[in-house]
């Protein structure tokens, strides 16, 4: 499926975020090298739409995502969030990190609470927000508890839970089961899909595994090695629950992966000439 | 997920547990109770002049005639908690004077360069003079005082609380600044959000450092700059000899100072609750 055709399919739904032209180069002072991380990046992402941006380390996904989340200023071409150029950070657009970056000094709940409570919302509005949005990642009972007391999995549903109880038109997340183990990282991701449905929101997830890619993915940016460009767009129209044994998805899975082989070679080859310097 | 939180862990108290708690306890005795019946030896048998090392036994009376005599019975008889109150007080309010300005200027090193570059070479300049260099000029500005301690005692304690607060706020975690910035938080608001807890723990390795000085800085200041307290008793104890004296004011700074780090090491513990086992 090219490219075209993909993005083609997302302008039937209203559009959330479209980057136009978007460039991101920075200079490596300590080598006086020039780097490209992300070069012309042309992208729609649709209202309801959970899109997973795959691609080798280095390859500029998270710097992709730190400029939706307004982490990051583009150095060329423009991003816009319903219309609007994204110029600072914001509760609309909720992060969840790869590190969790809980606040260890608050509770869950009061981890949770914080957004609203910067925002002023009434403490009699903010109660049931919290109370509902922490029984909505199962999190009912641990309301008390500090970070440091949590396991990894349980970590990342109090950060996924801080940032859906804002209410945010989207939800980026950067690699954020990169560091379970593959149990906890495969109930995660069923989790995630429960809420993301039943919440109805754009969702922008980066991740470097393949299989994460397409279970979760409505579409799969597929990017480039350094420079950072997208390289094919992949529809994954498979219905919801997917069947990672299926044949469906391992045809997808095997397609998506010699996209990406490439890909890695490359890296790999750039990484082996930085060391023969 | 269901997940059910874990009980508290209940400590049970059996036999071989209070044992084995009973027998620590004798071995730590053994030493402190070996130095005590050496002094004690060392004073009645006439190793050492006792006029210079009075015995234990002698100490002891005299600490209590001090802390209980009837007053006006001399100088050492129920003066005890004047001079010790004099000293806590002046610690007490030296150190809080120096908990606040050094909280206060080392968040503002910390968080803004500008601060930094202007405030911290002299910081840098200042503090590896000791302290006690500062006597002369404490007496000319401020008399034989509660002035001049209450300046020494500040001072001394304003480098470490200042210092490691400077630490604690400009190591504040980028990724956490991202998470409150994502939230919501302006960047003014920063500071007060993020930093100042997240530098709580180095906070508070400066109080303990600057509870300690003052203990140390009240002695020196009450030796030579004032007239009462623990340090000027001590100095006093020693014109006439008194070295019974010496020894029980010895032991009792000993012990406030370990009760004020007691109180800051609790509240610590109570206000980093979240770090525990870290």
């Amino acid at each position: 499926m090219n490219k075209a055709f993909a993005l083609d399919s997302v302008r039937q739904k209203s559009r959330r975020i479209v980057a136009r032209g978007l460039c991101k180069h920075f200079t490596d002072i300590s080598r006086q090298e020039r780097i490209i991380a992300l070069d012309r990046i042309d992208l729609e992402i649709g209202d309801d739409e959970f899109l997973t941006v795959l691609g080798p380390s280095g390859c500029g996904k998270t710097t992709l995502l730190n400029i939706i989340a307004g982490f990051d200023r583009p150095t060329g071409g423009d991003v816009l969030l319903d219309g609007e150029a994204i110029l600072a950070p914001g509760p609309d657009r909720g992060v969840v990190f790869q590190e969790y970056a809980l606040f260890p000094w608050l509770t869950v709940e009061q981890n949770i609470e914080f957004g609203l409570r910067e925002r002023r919302v009434p403490k009699g509005q903010r109660r049931p927000r919290v109370r509902e949005q922490i029984a909505s990642v199962g999190l009912t009972g641990f309301e008390g508890r500090y970070p440091q007391e949590l396991s990894g999995g349980m970590r990342q549903r109090v950060a996924i839970a801080r940032a859906l109880v804002n209410d945010p038109k989207i939800l980026l997340l950067d690699e954020p089961f990169a560091a379970l183990d593959a149990q906890t990282r495969t109930l995660m991701q069923q989790e995630l899909l429960r809420v993301w449905s039943a919440a109805r929101r754009t969702a922008v997830f980066i991740t470097h595994n393949i299989e994460e890619a397409i279970l979760l993915g409505d579409r799969v940016v597929v990017m480039t090695a350094r420079p950072g460009r997208i390289k094919e767009i992949v529809a994954v129209n498979l219905p919801r629950p997917r069947d990672v044994t299926s044949a469906e998805f391992n045809e997808t899975r095997r397609r998506v992966g010699s996209m990406l082989e490439s890909e890695v070679q490359a890296t790999f080859a750039a990484l082996q000439s930085d060391s023969a310097r | 997920m269901t997940a059910v939180p874990i009980e508290s862990q209940r400590v049970t108290w059996d036999s071989a547990r209070i044992l084995a708690g009973a027998r620590l306890a004798a071995r730590r005795t053994v030493g402190p109770l070996a130095v005590l019946i050496l002094w004690h030896l060392a004073s009645t048998l006439q190793w050492v002049d006792p006029r210079f090392v009075p015995a234990p036994l002698t100490v002891l009376h005299s600490f209590k005639v001090w802390v209980f005599g009837p007053a006006g019975a001399g100088p050492y008889s129920g003066t005890w908690f004047m001079h010790a109150g004099n000293s806590t007080f002046r610690v007490l309010v030296g150190f809080l004077a120096a908990a606040v300005t050094g909280v206060l200027v080392g968040c503002l090193i910390g968080w803004f360069r500008l601060v930094s570059d202007l405030l911290d070479p002299i910081i840098q300049i200042i503090r590896p003079i000791p302290i006690t260099a500062w006597v002369p000029f404490a007496v000319i500005f401020f008399g034989i005082r509660d002035g001049s301690a209450l300046f020494l005692i500040a001072l001394g304690a304003f480098f470490p609380i200042v210092i490691n607060t400077a630490v604690g706020v400009a190591g504040t975690p980028k990724l956490l600044i991202r998470a409150a910035r994502m939230l919501g938080v302006r960047s003014h608001m920063l500071l007060p959000r993020v930093a100042l807890p997240a530098a709580m723990p180095f906070i508070f390795t400066g109080l303990r450092l600057g509870i300690g000085l003052a203990w140390v800085l009240v002695i020196v200041a009450e030796m030579m700059a004032v007239k009462s307290g623990l340090g000027f008793a001590m100095w006093d104890a020693y014109y006439f000899l008194r070295l019974d004296i010496i020894i029980a004011s010895m032991l009792s700074v000993g012990a406030l100072g370990f009760l004020s780090d007691l109180a800051i090491r609790l509240i610590g513990r109570w206000v980093l609750r979240w770090s525990r086992g870290l």
